[in-house]
């Protein structure tokens, strides 16, 4: 048996799907304000679960390859076209902070029951529809600053690979600490007493802790 | 009086869970986690529904459309897997909540069309970048992909500058 087995059935989808949406979940991403909680410093969850899932996944990847159990270019890496992806990541981290989710997290508000979260679907839907007729204009755009392909962080700074890991965890460790310090200080995270709570509730307790602040 | 919703993970419990799951996807697919590429294939598919001819003319959904049945594809599995997992979750541990999630300051229509606004960036900012926060965000930067990391300062930078501008949505 190798790694991966490269299985792109309907079992192998709802397994991974199943995995994820649980995770998300458990971690409070069905809740737009703990969400953008990140981008008011209230909550570091984003960054926080982030950063962990990202590490643990690199290092598991690592070992893999180290132990010669998986090929060093097995697994899909996206290639960089420098200018489409900053600016699509400025386009989705805009949307994010004004609508309340991301693609992902939002199909965990629709089934935690947000239906902010089912017009933030329909939102995606015309989005989507609007790239694609304007995509013939934008399509010099869409491919201009494309790097090496499948470029990764050691290929770009010429580093082993274990020293990039090692200074994304010091980086995640820094931030860990540093977000509980100013989520402490703005009366956060939210809770999913918080969070879950019916609206008129909701607003309570936003009263409630914007007083504890003074 | 409803029973209090069990408490979140703690992220580093959340996010270690979230990190084996994409390990496991990456083992079993040889890819990652996504989300907008469904978007992107439903979007197909409904603007098919209104208007297969123009869909089929389309330079970026005409593709999809030859493929035939873009739905049929891992990544619909995929979502479908998510809403499973997440709802069992949710129930399991009473954290469903039906209403409008908004901060304390705006109304529930505000909301909605803050919703809709934003869902539109995210869509447009999804096929832009080729990926989203799940695609290139987690599971590019997983691999240690530069363009992960390119779409992780451009999505950060942009989400405190557009909350700082915004701010009362929210609080």
């Amino acid at each position: 048996m190798s790694i991966p087995l490269y299985d792109s059935g309907i079992a192998s989808g709802l397994l991974s799907g199943i995995l994820f949406g649980y995770a998300l979940e458990a971690a409070g991403f069905g809740s737009p304000r703990k969400l953008t909680g990140q981008f008011t410093l209230r909550d570091f969850s984003v960054f926080k679960v982030m950063f962990t899932a990202v590490i643990v996944c690199a290092v598991g990847l690592y070992v893999l390859r180290t132990m010669g159990w998986m090929g060093p270019a097995a697994v899909f890496i996206p290639t960089l076209f420098f200018w489409a992806i900053l600016l699509g990541g400025v386009f989705i981290g805009a949307g994010f902070a004004v609508g309340g989710y991301c693609p992902g997290t939002s199909v965990v508000g629709v089934a935690s029951g947000r239906i902010d979260a089912v017009v933030f679907a329909i939102g995606m839907v015309l989005g989507t529809s609007v790239f694609a007729w304007v995509f013939d204009p934008i399509k010099d755009f869409y491919l201009a600053g494309q790097g090496p392909t499948a470029q990764t962080l050691p290929q770009l700074f010429g580093l082993p690979e274990w020293m990039i890991l090692l200074a994304l965890i010091i980086i995640a460790a820094v931030g860990f600490r540093l977000g509980t310090i100013l989520e402490r200080s703005r009366g956060g995270p939210f809770t999913a007493e918080e969070v879950c709570a019916p609206d008129d509730e909701a607003d309570e307790f936003a009263l409630t802790s914007a007083n504890a602040r003074g | 009086m409803r029973d209090a919703p069990k408490p979140f993970w703690s992220p580093l419990a959340a996010g270690t869970a979230l990190g084996l799951a994409l390990l496991l996807t990456f083992i079993v697919t040889g890819h990652g986690l996504g989300a907008s590429g469904f978007v992107t294939r439903f979007a197909a598919q409904a603007n098919d529904w209104i208007s297969p001819q123009a869909t089929a003319s389309n330079s970026y959904f005409g593709p999809f459309m030859a493929a035939g049945s873009p739905l049929l594809s891992w990544i619909t599995w995929e979502v479908v897997g998510v809403l499973i997992g997440a709802w069992l979750g949710a129930k399991g541990a009473g954290r469903i909540s039906v209403k409008v999630e908004r901060g304390p300051r705006t109304s529930s229509g505000n909301r909605l069309v803050y919703a809709l606004l934003g869902g539109a960036l995210v869509g447009f900012g999804a096929r832009l970048a080729r990926g989203c926060t799940s695609g290139l965000g987690l599971s590019g930067s997983a691999t240690l992909a530069v363009a992960g990391f390119v779409f992780l300062i451009g999505f950060f930078a942009a989400g405190f500058a557009v909350s700082m501008m915004m701010r009362r949505i929210w609080q």
